[in-house]
Formats: C-alpha cells, structure tokens, sequence
C-alpha cells in the first residue's frame, strides 16, 4: 500500500513538472502574463470602484434611513431605499450581472462595455450591503456627538458628513474590509458577461496548454494572496485610524 | 432676550412641561434647580429647539424660534450649549473642535456670497436698474486664520493651549468640559445654555469648570444653568427657577429661595439636597 502511494506520489509529481513546463511556456512565452496583468488589473479595479460606489450609495441609504421621519419626504426615501435594498440583496449578483447586461441595457437601447456593465452593477449592489453596514455603524456612534454640532448651528446633513459620519466608517471599517473581500471573490464570475478577469486569462493559458491543474492552482494562489494582502492593509488603516483613541 | 411662552412639550402622553411662561433678560444668570425628571433639562433643550416644543412659542431676539419654518441653525449660532457629557467630536483635535464650526459657517457664508454675486453680475447685465453686489471682505484662508487664532486665544485662557493638536479622549473630564465651554464661546453667542455642566466630572475637576462658568457670567455672559450644585448658584445666579414636575414652581433670587422658599415643594426640595 504504502510502496504503492510513493509511487503514484511520484508518477503524479513527474507529470506535474511537466504541466508546470506547459503552463510555464503559454505563461511567459505565450503573452498569457499580461493577460494575467490585466485580468487582475480588472478584477481589482471592479473591486475598488465597485466599493467606492457602493460606500458612497450604503452612506446616503444609511442616512436616509436614520432621518427622522416626521415629514413625508424622509419617508418617501426611506420606502425607495429599501426596495432598493431588498432588490439588490433579494438576488445573486451573477443574476444581477446577467439581467443588467443582457436585459436593462438592451432595454434601454445603450451600449457600454462589459466592465463598465460590471462596476456599475457591483457598485449598486454592495451599496445595499454597505448600507446596513454603515446604518449599524452610524447608530453606534454616540448620539451626542449629533446634538454637539446641531447645538453649535451646523445642519443635520453637515453633522451627519463631518462628525457622526467619520466615527462610523472607523467603528464599521474591519467590516469595510470583509465587505472589499468579499467583493473581490465575487468578481470572479463577471466572464459571465464577457468581461476579461483572472479566470479568463488563466483558462486562455489552460485552453492553450491542453491542462488545468497548474493554470487554475495560480489563479487560486493569487486569490488567496490578494485577500491576505488587503486584509493586512485593513489592519494597518484601522490600527492608524485608532490613534484618536489612544492615550498620549 | 429669550421669552418662552405658554410652553408644552410632551414625550406620547407624558407630559414632561406644562404651559411654561418666562422671560429672561438680557445678562441674567438664571440657576435652574429641581428633583430629577421634572423636566428640566427639556426645558433648556426647548430653548434652543434641540427639542421642538409640542406648543407655545420660544421667542429669541424678536423671532419665534419654535415654528418650523425658521432657519433654526442660524439662531442656533447664538445660543451656545454645554452638555453633561461634554460631547466633544472624538474625531477632531481640541483645535479643530473649536474651529470646526466657526470656520464651516464662515467659508459657507462666503460661498453663498459669491454664489449670490455671480447671478446678480448675470442679472445685471441685463436689467436697467443695476443691482449692488454683496461685499465680500474676507478671504477663506483669512477666515480660517481668525478662528485659529482665535481658538487659541480661548485655549490660552483656559490654559490648555498644549492640548491643541490633540483628541479629546487624551483628556481629564475637567479639561473636555472647559474646552466644550470655549468651543460655544467661540460662536460668540449672547446666552449659554449649560446642562448640568459638573454632574458627569470626578469631584476633584469640579472646581475647576465652575471657575471658568464663573469668569464667563462675570463678563456679562447671559446664561441658564441647571445645576445641583447649590452653592454655585446661590453665588452666580441673579435669579433661581425652581422646576417641579413641568412647571416652574417658583422664581425669585437666590437669596429668597435659598433663605425664604415659599412653596412648600421648593422647602422640601432644599431639606434634602441642602
Ligand atoms: N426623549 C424622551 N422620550 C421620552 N421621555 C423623555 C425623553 N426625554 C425626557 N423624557 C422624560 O421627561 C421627563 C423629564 O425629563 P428631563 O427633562 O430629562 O428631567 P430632568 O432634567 O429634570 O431630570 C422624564 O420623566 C423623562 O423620562
Ligand atoms: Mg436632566
């Protein structure tokens, strides 16, 4: 049995190098680098823009929904937020991706690329994610930092950007991060809609290479190092962001 | 200078202040005094509309602050406000504190200006009867450079002008609260409104905020303070309000409610805390 295993070990560790040749050679030779290059340049900046819209959406729903609501304004909003909210949570984002490219736009007789397709979508739907974060975030900063600046003459809306706002997105930034995280992962399936990701670039390299064992171990590799490296990053910023707490 | 008239306010059914008339002048130092829950800090929260009274009217330099239709903000920039819990904003350094506010009214100011101008220029070209331009004499950087200096000017004499680059969780209660004063103060405002100032700080920091509240009524600082330190207001007050479950039960100078009360739940109050 064991004599056995060793020697499969060894049939398959022989035929690996092999693999690591041919993916090697489409690699380097074969240009599959830059599209490497540029499918985590995609993958990323769908990520990072995706976030920035969606940070931008969850903050203005987040508000919306924390406003008192005597008038019928607020509350017009507030119906509107949360169908939003439901509609983008209610679905998965491939659904979403798909509808988007292949139904709204068509539909609306436009045309834009698929990673501009891509942003967009990723940005609407994590600002329905974003938004009960930063909510959660928002009613965990001390009311009396909204009634300091109210008393001082400045508007609810200026408070809300100035104050109460920036204590949330430090209470909810380790969460800020899981959310780009995840996001990240979940860029993995905008080929759906024929936009050039990691997964692209390395099934060209498999396709070419007639294997997939070494092409899609790297993708994985480069995942999983993506998301180290952010969520260090995240580590880094809150603890420089922690230093208005500390003692000195 | 503030006149609040048949004021009420209630929380659902509860009605925490029943048909409330008072006037206070301009320079009085009005001591609000009474058990807990009779609704004292709503009171002074309704005189700057933090609360917006069920009805009456608060009438502040000639204008009824409580109907809704007024910008509350702008009078609010003349009523300072200190708050039990100091409620300095933890994301900005004592400095930025003090200025945050004077600097974003005045950059606003100055926006709208200069918005305003520019149609007006447009308008003029057009109509026979030209109109004059607002008067813009003042630039941002000078706006920020005159609040800087100064909130260092106030922080100077408090004597914390070491503390000004830094956040206010590095900071004693004491030193929150005397810097939450002057961050009112520097809105040069025309009443203080101060809310149990000393019954969130350790007994040693005390003393030390009521001096500075002291120095303020001194200068001839119009001022409402509710307090459960007695002693101070028998000292600063030119006149003491007794509240009881949301009326002001009785209003006379310190002298008269601390020696003489005449309301039986006013000599009950001060058996007890007395
Ligand atoms: N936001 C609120 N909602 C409901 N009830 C309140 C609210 N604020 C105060 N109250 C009630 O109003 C009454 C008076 O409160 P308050 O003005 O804080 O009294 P005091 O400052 O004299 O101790 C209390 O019974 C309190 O429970
Ligand atoms: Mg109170």
């Amino acid at each position: 049995m064991l004599k056995y295993l060793s020697i499969s070990k060894g049939y398959v560790m022989g035929n690996f190098e092999k693999k690591l040749a041919k993916f090697w050679e489409i690699f380097y030779e074969h240009d599959g680098y830059t599209k490497v290059l540029t499918g985590l340049n995609n993958t990323l900046y769908i990520a990072v823009a995706g976030l920035a819209i969606g940070i931008i959406i969850g903050t203005l729903i987040a508000i919306v929904e924390v406003f008192p609501k005597y008038k019928r304004l607020p509350r017009i909003l507030n119906g509107f937020c949360r169908f939003y909210v439901g509609l983008f949570r209610g679905s998965p984002v491939v659904v979403q991706l798909l509808v988007a490219y292949y139904v709204v736009l068509p539909l609306l007789g436009t045309n834009l690329p698929a990673l501009n397709v891509c942003v967009l979508v990723f940005g609407l739907n994590s600002g329905a994610y974003v938004s009960e974060i930063m909510r959660g975030g928002i009613l965990s900063v001390d009311p009396g930092q909204m009634e300091a600046g109210r008393a001082l003459g400045l508007s609810y809306g200026v408070t809300m950007m100035k104050i109460v706002v920036p204590q949330a997105i430090k209470n909810i930034l380790p969460t800020l991060g899981n959310e780009f995280i995840a996001l990240i992962k979940e860029t993995s399936v905008v080929s759906f809609v024929g936009a050039a990701d990691l997964y692209v670039a390395f099934s060209y390299i498999g396709t070419n290479s007639y294997e997939f064992m070494v092409p899609y171990l790297a993708m994985a590799l480069i995942y999983i190092v993506l998301v180290m490296i952010i969520a260090l990053l995240v580590k880094i910023m809150e603890r420089s962001l922690r230093k208005s707490d500390r003692r000195n | 200078m503030i006149d609040v008239i048949n004021l009420s306010k209630s929380y659902g059914s509860l009605e925490v202040l029943k048909d409330i008339t008072v006037s206070i002048k301009e320079g009085e130092k009005v001591a609000i005094i009474g058990p807990s829950g009779s609704g004292k800090s709503t009171f002074l929260r309704c005189l700057n509309c933090m609360e917006d009274p069920t009805s009456g009217s608060i009438i502040f330099e000639g204008v009824d602050i409580a109907d809704m239709r007024v910008d509350i903000n702008i009078h609010r920039r003349h009523m300072g406000m200190v708050f039990q819990q100091f409620n300095l904003f933890n994301n900005k350094t004592v400095i930025d504190n003090i200025m945050l506010a004077p600097v974003h009214i005045g950059l606003y100011d100055l926006r709208m200006k200069k918005i305003k101008n520019f149609f007006i220029r447009i308008r003029n070209v057009f109509a026979r009867n030209k109109k004059p331009l607002y008067e813009i004499d003042t630039t941002k950087s000078e706006i920020k450079a005159k609040a800087r200096e100064n909130a260092l000017r106030l922080l100077k004499r408090i004597g914390l002008e070491d503390k000004a680059n830094v956040y206010p969780s590095t900071l004693s209660g004491g030193q929150k609260q005397r810097i939450a004063i002057i961050r009112a103060l520097a809105m040069n405002p025309k009443v203080m409104l101060f809310d149990e100032p000393t019954s969130a700080l350790d007994p040693e920091m005390v003393g030390e905020v009521l001096e500075l509240i002291k120095q303020v009524a001194e200068e001839g600082m119009t001022m409402v303070i509710v307090t459960h330190e007695m002693g101070f207001a028998r000292e600063v007050a030119t006149r003491v309000l007794f509240m009881d479950e949301g009326r002001i039960v009785e209003d006379d100078t310190p002298e008269e409610i601390f020696t003489n009360p005449k309301n039986p739940r006013t000599k009950e109050f001060l058996s007890k805390v007395l």
